[in-house]
């Protein structure tokens, strides 16, 4: 059962890198799918809609972080990689803020953006405003990619 | 359906809203000095196909325009059959009445309905009611029956015409969508009104109210015939306790000023769509828009072809979507 540590940490590392990339994949497909509507009836909007289109897209790359810094703190990436169960469900858990949020947020900022793209459409010159209602839910993608590094960093210095 | 599907759609009708004509283009088109400058500036906002196109040509190619912009963006074209058992449902009637009169017309049918114009009129020649969609067979039987039996046109179009309203309510209520149910129930309730006023003017029986009034929900029929039966002030009163209030008002004005008040109140309920980002109602309201803009500039059209003062004319113009 000891050895089950890893196992979990692994699982984390990949849930947190699977459900962030899967979110941004639909969002920035819902995105592009909106920009595309635009672009059709004006090309010269091609650069305002790609921004919003590719909003969504960070939490792939937070998510993807976080799988990579767990990796090297487990030791899958090269070094040592026993560790306890106890230490493997730690990992697992500072993982899991990055997964579920990650995810959320991207579908959530897609559909921000599909909007947004939609003020563009009409009123180009509002690109600054439409980008921030979108841009506001990327501060809770921030704050679980934060709390998940702090909590995956903080896990080597325990003592358990 | 996904709502997620409609995403492409949505943004491409958000861009296309631009090319609506909104108020300043109208006041423009009313301080032209005729009609022929009129159809210059329509030709400037891209309306029509050719330089040489007469109005109505112009108006035409306009509607075919969004049902072909339609045909681009949605695959399965049946969620827009709400607005289109209307056309079907004339295209019936217009069918019953040149096998009756046994002539050829011109320009009697619609185009854009949900069934092909021959399919019904063969339906109607073969007296084959079968080929026709299960909601249409029966009305179109007992109206057919009564054209050729009685020849009484007035009763087929009565007994049509309830058939449409019956069919727009059902089967815009069934689609789920607050649009379509919407404009299903404003679409019966308006003509209800219509009918009761017109039937109390005129003096029509409890039969032809029986016959002729549509079941909706924020009207109740019973008392909507008890009134008719009593007279038009009877009808003022009743529909002062409903939510349509206001149409009193517009009502005693003219018969013009309540068509009037009808369409303003159908581009009033769709206006949220345009801040709705997906779902197919944004496409929907984009399509009650365009008619709306096509009658619109009908109207002032022929306003201008018959001198018809600024004034006359503005007070008949409907409200813009956009």
């Amino acid at each position: 059962m000891d050895n089950y540590g890893i196992v979990f940490a692994l699982a984390g590392a990949i849930l947190a890198a699977l459900l962030s990339g899967i979110g941004s994949a639909k969002g920035v497909g819902m995105g592009g799918e909106a920009a595309a509507g635009v672009i059709t009836e004006d090309p010269s909007k091609f650069g305002k809609v790609l921004i919003l289109q590719l909003l969504p897209g960070t939490q792939g790359i937070y998510g993807l972080l976080i799988a990579f810094i767990t990796l090297s703190q487990i030791g899958v990436l090269g070094g040592k990689s026993d560790m306890s169960l106890a230490v493997g469900l730690l990992y697992f858990g500072a993982c899991m803020p990055m997964a579920f949020v990650g995810y959320y947020s991207a579908v959530k900022q897609a559909r921000a953006s599909v909007a947004s793209i939609a003020v563009v459409a009409k009123k180009p010159d509002q690109f600054g405003k439409a980008m921030i209602f979108s841009a506001m839910v990327e501060t809770y993608a921030i704050l679980a990619l934060l709390i998940s590094v702090l909590a995956i960093v903080g896990i080597g210095s325990l003592n358990i | 359906m996904s709502q997620e599907q409609y995403i492409y759609a949505v943004a491409r009708i958000r861009s296309k809203e631009l090319a609506l004509l909104d108020k300043s283009v109208f006041e423009q088109l009313l301080s032209c000095k005729d009609y022929k400058e009129c159809l210059r500036i329509l030709a400037e906002k891209g309306w029509g196909t050719s330089a040489d196109e007469t109005a109505e040509e112009i108006l035409l190619s306009e509607r075919e325009k969004t049902w072909t912009l339609m045909r681009e963006l949605v695959e399965d074209m049946s969620v827009f059959d709400t607005f289109l058992y209307e056309i079907d449902f004339h295209n019936l009637k217009a069918a019953i009445k040149q096998v009756y009169t046994s002539h050829e017309f011109d320009n009697i049918y619609l185009n854009n309905g949900i069934i092909e114009v021959e399919t019904i009129y063969d339906a109607i020649k073969n007296h084959d009611f079968s080929e026709l969609p299960e909601y249409m067979q029966k009305s179109a039987e007992e109206a057919y029956d009564i054209q050729m039996h009685t020849g009484d046109g007035q009763l087929c179009d009565v007994i049509l015409d309830k058939a449409t309203l019956d069919t727009i309510y059902k089967k815009g209520k069934e689609t789920g969508n607050s649009l379509f149910s919407e404009y299903a129930e404003l679409r019966v309730v308006i003509a209800d009104i219509n009918i009761a006023i017109r039937g109390a003017k005129t003096g029509k029986g409890l039969e032809f109210y029986e016959k002729a009034l549509a079941e909706c929900d924020s009207l109740d029929i019973k008392q909507l015939t008890e009134a008719a039966l009593t007279g038009v002030e009877e009808i003022y009163e009743y529909l002062k306790t409903t939510v349509y209030a206001d149409a009193v008002e517009v009502i005693e004005e003219s018969p013009s000023s309540f068509e009037r008040w009808c369409d303003n109140l159908i581009i009033k309920h769709i206006q949220p769509q345009k801040y709705n980002p997906v779902s197919i109602s944004p496409l929907a309201a984009y399509i009650l828009a365009r008619e709306n803009e096509i009658k619109s500039v009908r109207i002032l059209l022929s306003g201008k072809l018959n001198n018809l003062s600024e004034s006359v004319i503005r007070e008949r113009l409907r409200d813009m979507y956009v």
